[in-house]
């Protein structure tokens, strides 16, 4: 079973936390504005990338808290986690 | 029913022999009429009817790895059409109708094997959602029965409906057409025919970018070189996003693992199909003697091929409770899939904003069973630049108008 590094409480159980999808999808600043093509986008298209992808968790049966994470989704690999708030972390700085 | 065999013969003596060679292994020519990129069921399944159905056969199938060497060699090969919406009953009813005539329509053993499917139902909400979704296959004129716990245990004697267990069945779904058919004697069937037939099956070539010409595909790029194309239709399954984006398109799906596992060979126990959404387990026996079961789909995307573990100690876990005979059969090997998960857990079959660009993705977890059908709307829609009928309500265009086809019930993680 994988590891995940909770930014709180460290290294736990994957069966520990609830994924969340993709991180950093800002709520529309001006809703009423949307079309109804810019509302689609919002609510059902999401960057499914094959190499690295920012995303949310939730240490759900934990501390319960939301973070954010760089995970390669070809090979599972957590490349970095973040605190919500945090800005992603650059990927050359992800690699190093 | 289960194919008899007898006792004298080893398991597996029964199917037919593995064929030496079915189609030659071209390099590809400079054009094409139709580039179909994704060597798998769909792929071939579109070229086949591409060449038989219009008489289109300068067509080539480009595959990255080898021939149906994807989600095609590695499901669980359930078919069935006891889908909530008409239409979902419209492709799905279509392609169960194929599979009946397929193995004379291909002239080639496919093994289909209409032993029944039973769709479980564990809670109150589960059982009310099961009858309607048994009146509704009615309407639409698809086989299907709601069974009481009795009844589940006549079809399937093996299935514990003690009351006592976490998840107790309350009853099922029970659709007696639908079963399971060898997936890669279909591959195979349909490779040969399309190669017969014409069209270039061409291995080992993986597609690298799309070339467009303002609004108009005009070329794929490979790692074998550059094809030009009349027209483009995507069968990428589990890599829809990827390839898609080299045309500028962005698609509304996630990648994510499915995995399943085989025993190893058993005497004939398991006479039907099980499937349960609410424990998500879904349990069939090989022709040659395997059960074969299959998991939900891991939560994350992914591309790896490779799920967790914790999945199936779930699933194993829930196969237990409900087949307690299983306790000592042995896990033989387990591996995972890659399927493309769309918002309505319904695929996105026709045409794109660039012309000659088709695209057939998002079918999940449970595209195996459309593969006839889609084959035949897939082509019409690549012959005609329109879409057949029973494609035209799976367009990519539903998530902006709303008209969704929300199958969570009758799909999500079941197959
Ligand atoms: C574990 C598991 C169990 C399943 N069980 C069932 C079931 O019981 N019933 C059911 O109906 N469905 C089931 N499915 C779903 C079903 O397998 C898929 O929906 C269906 O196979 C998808 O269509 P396909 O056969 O063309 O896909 P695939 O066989 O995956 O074909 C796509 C092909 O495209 C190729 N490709 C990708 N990118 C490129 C590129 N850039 N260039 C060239 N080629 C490329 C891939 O290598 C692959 O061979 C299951 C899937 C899995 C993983
Ligand atoms: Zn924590």
């Amino acid at each position: 079973m994988q590891l995940i590094p909770c930014p709180w409480c460290g290294p736990r159980e994957e069966s520990e936390f609830h994924y969340g999808g993709q991180a950093h999808v800002a709520y529309p600043e001006d809703p009423a504005a949307l079309t109804d093509e810019e509302w689609a986008r919002y609510v059902f298209f999401r960057d499914n990338p094959s190499g690295p992808f920012a995303e949310r968790w939730s240490h759900s049966a934990g501390c319960r808290r939301w973070f954010n994470a760089v995970r390669d989704t070809r090979t599972h690999e957590l490349l970095s986690v973040y605190r919500v708030g945090e800005p992603m972390p650059a990927l050359g700085e992800v690699n190093s | 029913m289960t194919d008899p065999v007898s006792p004298a013969q080893p398991p597996g003596a029964h199917l037919p022999d593995h064929p030496d060679f079915l189609w030659d292994d071209p390099d590809p020519r400079a054009s094409y009429d139709v580039v179909i990129v994704g060597g798998g069921g769909h792929g071939l399944a579109t070229a086949y009817y591409l060449a038989k159905v219009h008489g289109i056969t300068n067509v080539a199938v480009l595959e990255k790895g080898w021939l149906a060497g994807g989600n095609m060699a590695r499901n669980t090969t359930i078919i069935r059409s006891n889908y909530l919406w008409d239409e979902s009953s419209g492709i799905y009813e279509h392609s169960l109708k194929l599979w009946e005539r397929l193995e004379e329509d291909l002239d080639y053993p496919i093994l289909f094997d209409q032993r029944g499917v039973l769709n479980l139902a564990h809670s109150l909400q589960d059982v009310r959602d099961s009858v309607r979704r048994v009146n509704a296959n009615r309407l639409n004129g698809v086989d299907a029965e709601w069974l009481d716990p009795q009844q589940v245990k006549e079809v399937c004697p093996i299935v514990n409906i003690s009351p006592d267990v976490r998840y107790p069945v309350m009853g099922a779904t029970f659709q007696p057409r639908a079963g399971i058919a060898k997936h890669d004697y279909v591959a195979w069937g349909y490779a040969r025919a399309a190669h017969e037939m014409g069209v270039d099956l061409i291995q080992n070539c993986e597609v690298t970018g799309i070339e467009r010409a303002g609004d108009r595909v005009t070329a794929v790029r490979t790692t074998r070189g550059r094809i030009a194309a009349g027209r483009v239709a995507l069968c990428a399954a589990g890599h829809s996003s990827v390839v898609a984006a080299m045309a500028g398109l962005r698609l509304p799906l996630a990648s994510h693992p499915l995995q399943a596992l085989v025993s190893e060979l058993l005497e004939p126990v398991h006479p039907t199909v099980v499937m349960s959404n609410a424990v998500h387990v879904y349990v069939s026996q090989a022709h040659k003697g395997e059960l074969v079961m299959g998991a939900g789909i891991d939560s994350y995307n992914g591309y790896g091929q490779r799920g967790s573990f914790h999945i199936i100690e779930e699933q194993m876990s829930a196969a237990l409770e409900l087949f307690p005979v299983f306790a000592r059969a042995h896990l033989l090997r387990t591996w995972a899939g890659i399927v493309d998960v769309s918002p309505d857990a319904s695929p996105i079959v026709g045409l794109t904003p660039v012309d000659g660009l088709y695209l057939n993705c998002g079918w999940g977890t449970g595209g195996f069973k459309a593969t006839p059908g889609v084959g035949d709307c897939f082509a019409h829609t690549i012959a005609h630049d329109k879409p057949h009928r029973f494609n035209e309500p799976f367009t990519l265009e539903r998530f902006t108008t709303g008209a969704l086809v929300d199958e969570h019930g009758a799909a999500a993680v079941a197959h």
